[in-house]
């Protein structure tokens, strides 16, 4: 398994990075932890003839909670929000569903960055990003751009980054009420056969706001905005769970794979929302 | 196309200075460069463990890493854990509870150890499941792997409290 060759660069700062995506254009392409990228190198299902190693690049890897707002720099890695007390205070939904993703070697080289510009519709943070409404934050040759989780996918690896555009950070508003992030997976290290995020803030006895998102479910993350709105007003009481799977599958398109034929993964997907909604409800 | 780059790499406390492609993996530098066979080859695809190897505080999958992300980097393979007259107390216990059977995945499983019980030195058998499923093992069944790790974290407790 040996890749194509490629010329290698670790720049210290954005500028360098930039200049070198402007010089190489599509020939070009950033690395993070590589934990996605060189598996796909070394298939040479990925041709990279200039690779720019993030690692040394500034004022990616901070973690910052300040007010209302939680800012994740896109180089911190899954084994960082894991091991990071006060995000999982502030965002505990982030902290269960790193806990989740691959193994305890990939969570030391797995980047939040990395995770979320892949588009592979098997990573799991982009719908949780889209279950918090995070936003991402881009910067290229046109200054900063930013963009919601819930626009940013458009198609397996398509997404709204431009190919000289580098993702930076994400944020997002402190997340209110309960939550929870269940997944299916065949073993300790897969990704998942579904997957589900939920959020859910109580009012009462009443739901008062609910967001959902599932993963591997279709060629990008699916955020359900009729899930949430099922739950929405109710005592979150098995005819409202119903309806919200109902919603959910309506809104949910998988494909048949060495996880399963269709049907399976659709009756997989309403088990995994019907237990995240349930986990979240009894903690909101 | 990419020619040779000069890497700086120290291996175990000693510094090696290489001329290697920036594509070579880890994993072939420690073993067919530098002569370092600790570490093995399971799968070559990110999910066995075999190659694990820590790297500035981190347990890595030497397969996954290009030579060029680990130049100017500190890297323990299980040859700088301990050696056969002076075994880790890890080597100790996986010898001691049977740990191995072939032993093709020691080398991952045990230095993979050494990083997992730094975090959690007292660990709970299922924590050690959790913190030990990046190494997959065919022969042993696992049993005896959790056993030797907390043999081994019981030995190490021991030997902090007495220097205290
Ligand atoms: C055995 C194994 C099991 C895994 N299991 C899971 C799992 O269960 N769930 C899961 O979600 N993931 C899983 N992964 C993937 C892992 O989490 C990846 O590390 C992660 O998806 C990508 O992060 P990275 O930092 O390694 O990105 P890289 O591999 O470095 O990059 C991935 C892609 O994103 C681009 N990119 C990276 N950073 C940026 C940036 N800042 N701006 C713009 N583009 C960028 C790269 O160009 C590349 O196209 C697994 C991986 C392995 C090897
Ligand atoms: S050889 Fe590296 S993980 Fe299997
Ligand atoms: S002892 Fe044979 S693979 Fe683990």
């Amino acid at each position: 398994m040996i890749p194509a060759a490629f010329e290698y660069y670790r720049p210290k700062d954005m500028a360098g990075v930039l200049s070198i995506l402007e010089e190489h254009g599509d020939d070009a392409r950033v690395m993070a932890g590589g934990h996605s990228l060189i598996p796909m190198m070394k298939l040479r299902m990925a041709d990279v003839g200039h690779l720019i190693d993030l690692q040394d690049v500034e004022g990616m890897s901070e973690i910052d909670i300040s007010g209302n707002t939680i800012r994740i720099g896109a180089m911190v890695t899954q084994h960082d929000i894991i091991d990071h007390h006060a995000l999982s205070a502030a965002a505990p939904i982030l902290r269960e569903a790193a806990l989740q993703i691959a193994d305890p070697q990939v969570r030391y080289m797995g980047t939040v960055g990395g995770n979320v510009a892949n588009g592979d519709p098997g990573n799991d943070m982009p719908g949780l990003m889209q279950c918090l409404d995070a936003t991402f934050h881009l910067t290229g040759p046109d200054g900063e751009h930013t963009v919601a989780a819930r626009d940013f996918y458009e198609a397996a690896y398509m997404t709204a980054r431009e190919d000289d555009q580098v993702l930076t950070a994400v944020s997002m508003p402190k997340p209110a009420g309960g939550h929870a992030y269940e997944k299916q997976k065949r073993k300790i290290g897969d990704y998942a056969t579904a997957a589900a995020a939920a959020l859910i803030v109580k009012d009462g006895f009443t739901c008062a706001s609910a967001s959902i998102a599932m993963t591997n479910l279709s060629d990008t993350p699916v955020y359900s905005e009729a899930a949430g709105a099922a739950l929405v007003g109710t005592s979150v009481d098995d005819a409202a769970v119903g309806a919200a799977v109902a919603a959910m599958l309506g809104d949910i398109d998988p494909t048949e794979d060495n996880r399963g034929p269709i049907a399976f993964k659709k009756h997989v997907a309403g088990v995994i929302l019907r237990r995240a909604i349930e986990r979240a409800w009894s903690r909101a | 196309m990419s020619k040779k780059q000069h890497y700086t790499i120290t291996v175990n406390g000693k510094e090696e200075e290489f001329l290697a492609e920036p594509r070579e993996l880890l994993i072939y530098t420690l073993r067919e460069r530098l002569n370092i066979t600790g570490p093995h080859i399971g799968c070559e695809t990110s999910h066995c463990g075999a190659c694990t190897v820590t790297i500035d505080g981190k347990s890595v999958k030497a397969c996954t890493m290009f030579v060029a992300q680990a130049d100017g980097k500190d890297v323990t393979t299980i040859e700088g854990i301990g050696g056969p007259d002076n075994l880790h107390p890890l080597q100790n216990a996986f010898k001691e509870h049977h740990g191995l059977q072939c032993g093709y995945c020691t080398p991952g499983m045990i230095t993979r150890a050494t990083k997992f019980l730094e975090e959690n030195p007292n660990p709970t058998e299922e924590e050690i499941r959790f913190g030990m499923a990046g190494n997959i093992c065919r022969c042993t069944g696992y049993q005896n792997i959790v056993k030797s790790i907390q043999a081994a974290a019981a030995e190490m407790s021991a030997v902090r409290e007495a220097a205290e």
